[in-house]
């Protein structure tokens, strides 16, 4: 039997995937605007959250009404409830992407420390667990999320890494510890992004698999090369 | 009333391989369920699935029409007597087993004498005795407070809600271990519904409960188990929240989201 709410089902995950694409855009658009050194493109990407944050407050309405009104169950219950977390982890992503665009206004007021070679790097990674978290969503697809869920320690040993290595540009030189500060958090909020697309590939095994996966998963680490 | 450690752990009835036949026709195939002590069970299903005849065999109310027939046991604990066995008394079980209708079906007399009927055709019971268990089944049933005043009137004065009560406390009279409620609320409006939800809540504390419902929600929200059939044969039984979040069979989710039925 074909529902109408199937069809409601099929606009909220369009919503998903039209919120996650933009966040995707803002985390991509962050990096460039440290590595341009473009302070333009860093005030765009700040104003820009104002849109993810009413995306998020659309979804939310758009769940609760669907719980009100067509009491879901089983895998549409779950499917229902997790859009509307992950529609707050892809807010939060957001959030980071702004932060990470303060701190490239704050660095280009002083000449560059050093070359961003190992901060795109990062970047990279956590935005393919974010594609990919998002991918896993759209298609149900348990096996890429555990994958997305593995890749996240990579990520944090690309952060304790990219710390190290700041750590000595200030031991070396006091003078350079306002930017080593400012780009260690840049390295902290990717590193956070790749932890909330952890968080949604989670979500994601629970709306397949009907199993709470949260805070249990073991780390695991990648053999990917570093 | 036997009354064991612990609720919902131990079973109060199973059906164990039990089919049923109206003439030639075969209404339920191999049923193997159990049903928990002090637990209230939801039956639910398509129309047609069965649940209604499940329902009617635990008291055996088929025994009312020539040629059904039972194969299978229908065990009640912890005496484990099979009710549906041949030397089994329908009266006796009935006692012992309540149902509650769809639509209230008080008799046509007082509400007084709807709840001291069962009591009277049971045994001598004093004058006392009789108005002491008249009120505990009308407490029981929540009715109580609202009707304390006019006992004597007629049962048909009351709301279709009240009536419902009412036949509640008439099936509580007797002191039964097991009420079996088939679609109860489905002639009554929301707050009627709600008073019966919670009342069934309260009930379970006391007394086994098996309810077979059309609204889906209200099995939710009221059982503690569900069942669900389809055709005539058991699909799956787990707990509530175990249906309604993650079946583990492909027919349940089906039924339970809605894609059929």
């Amino acid at each position: 039997m074909q529902r109408h709410f199937d069809q409601e089902l099929e606009d909220l995950r369009a919503q998903i995937l039209r919120m996650g694409t933009l966040v995707e855009e803002q985390i991509k658009q962050s990096i460039q605007a440290l590595v341009d050194r473009d302070v333009d493109l860093a005030s765009r990407v700040i104003e820009r959250d104002t849109l993810v944050n009413s995306l998020d407050v659309d979804i939310d309405e758009n769940c609760i009404r669907l719980l009100a009104l067509q009491a879901p169950a089983a895998r549409d219950l779950r499917f229902v409830t997790t859009a509307m977390k992950i529609s707050t982890e892809l807010e939060r992503m957001s959030d980071l992407a702004e932060n990470i665009c303060e701190r490239v206004i704050e660095l280009n007021e002083e000449p560059q420390l050093k070359p961003y070679i190992d901060i795109p790097r990062m970047a990279n990674w956590t935005m393919q667990m974010v594609r990919e978290c998002l991918d896993a969503f759209v298609r149900s697809d348990a096996v890429l999320a555990r994958k997305v869920c593995a890749d996240d320690d990579f990520v944090d040993n690309l952060t304790h890494q990219l710390f190290r290595e700041l750590l000595s540009f200030m031991i070396e030189n006091p003078a350079t510890i306002t930017r080593a500060i400012r780009l260690t958090f840049i390295g902290k909020y990717l590193e956070r992004i790749a932890d909330h697309a952890t968080n949604v590939s989670e979500l994601v095994i629970y709306m397949v698999e009907g199993k709470i996966v949260r805070h249990t998963i073991p780390p695991i680490l990648s053999n990917r090369p570093s | 009333m036997t009354v064991s450690a612990q609720p919902c752990t131990t079973l109060k009835a199973e059906a164990r391989n039990l089919s049923f036949f109206y003439g030639n026709t075969k209404a339920l195939e191999h049923i193997s369920l159990g049903l928990r002590d002090r637990c209230a069970t939801a039956l639910i299903g398509p129309s047609g699935c069965g649940k209604t005849t499940y329902l009617r065999c635990m008291n055996r109310m088929h025994d009312l029409y020539p040629g059904n027939r039972y194969e299978g046991e229908l065990l009640l604990y912890p005496e484990r007597i099979n009710l549906v066995g041949q030397d089994i008394d329908p009266i006796e079980i009935r006692m012992r087993i309540g149902m509650v209708f769809q639509k209230p079906n008080p008799f046509p007399k007082s509400i007084y004498e709807n709840v001291a009927y069962g009591l009277r055709i049971r045994e001598a019971i004093t004058r006392q005795n009789l108005d002491q268990a008249v009120e505990r089944a009308l407490r029981d049933a929540a009715l109580w407070s609202e009707v304390k005043d006019r006992l004597h009137e007629q049962a048909f004065n009351l709301s279709g809600g009240q009536q419902q009560r009412l036949c509640i406390a008439r099936a509580l009279a007797t002191g039964p271990e097991m009420l079996l409620f088939d679609e109860p609320t489905s002639a009554l409006d929301p707050s009627a519904t709600a008073r019966i939800e919670e009342l069934v809540t309260t009930l379970k504390q006391k007394v086994t409960i098996v309810i077979v419902t059309h609204n889906m929600q209200q099995a939710a929200r009221v059982s503690d188990y569900t069942a669900f059939m389809y055709e005539g044969r058991l699909i799956e039984c787990d707990r509530t929240e175990k249906i309604f979040t993650n079946p583990s069979n492909k027919l349940t989710e089906e039924y339970v989201t809605g894609r059929f039925g």
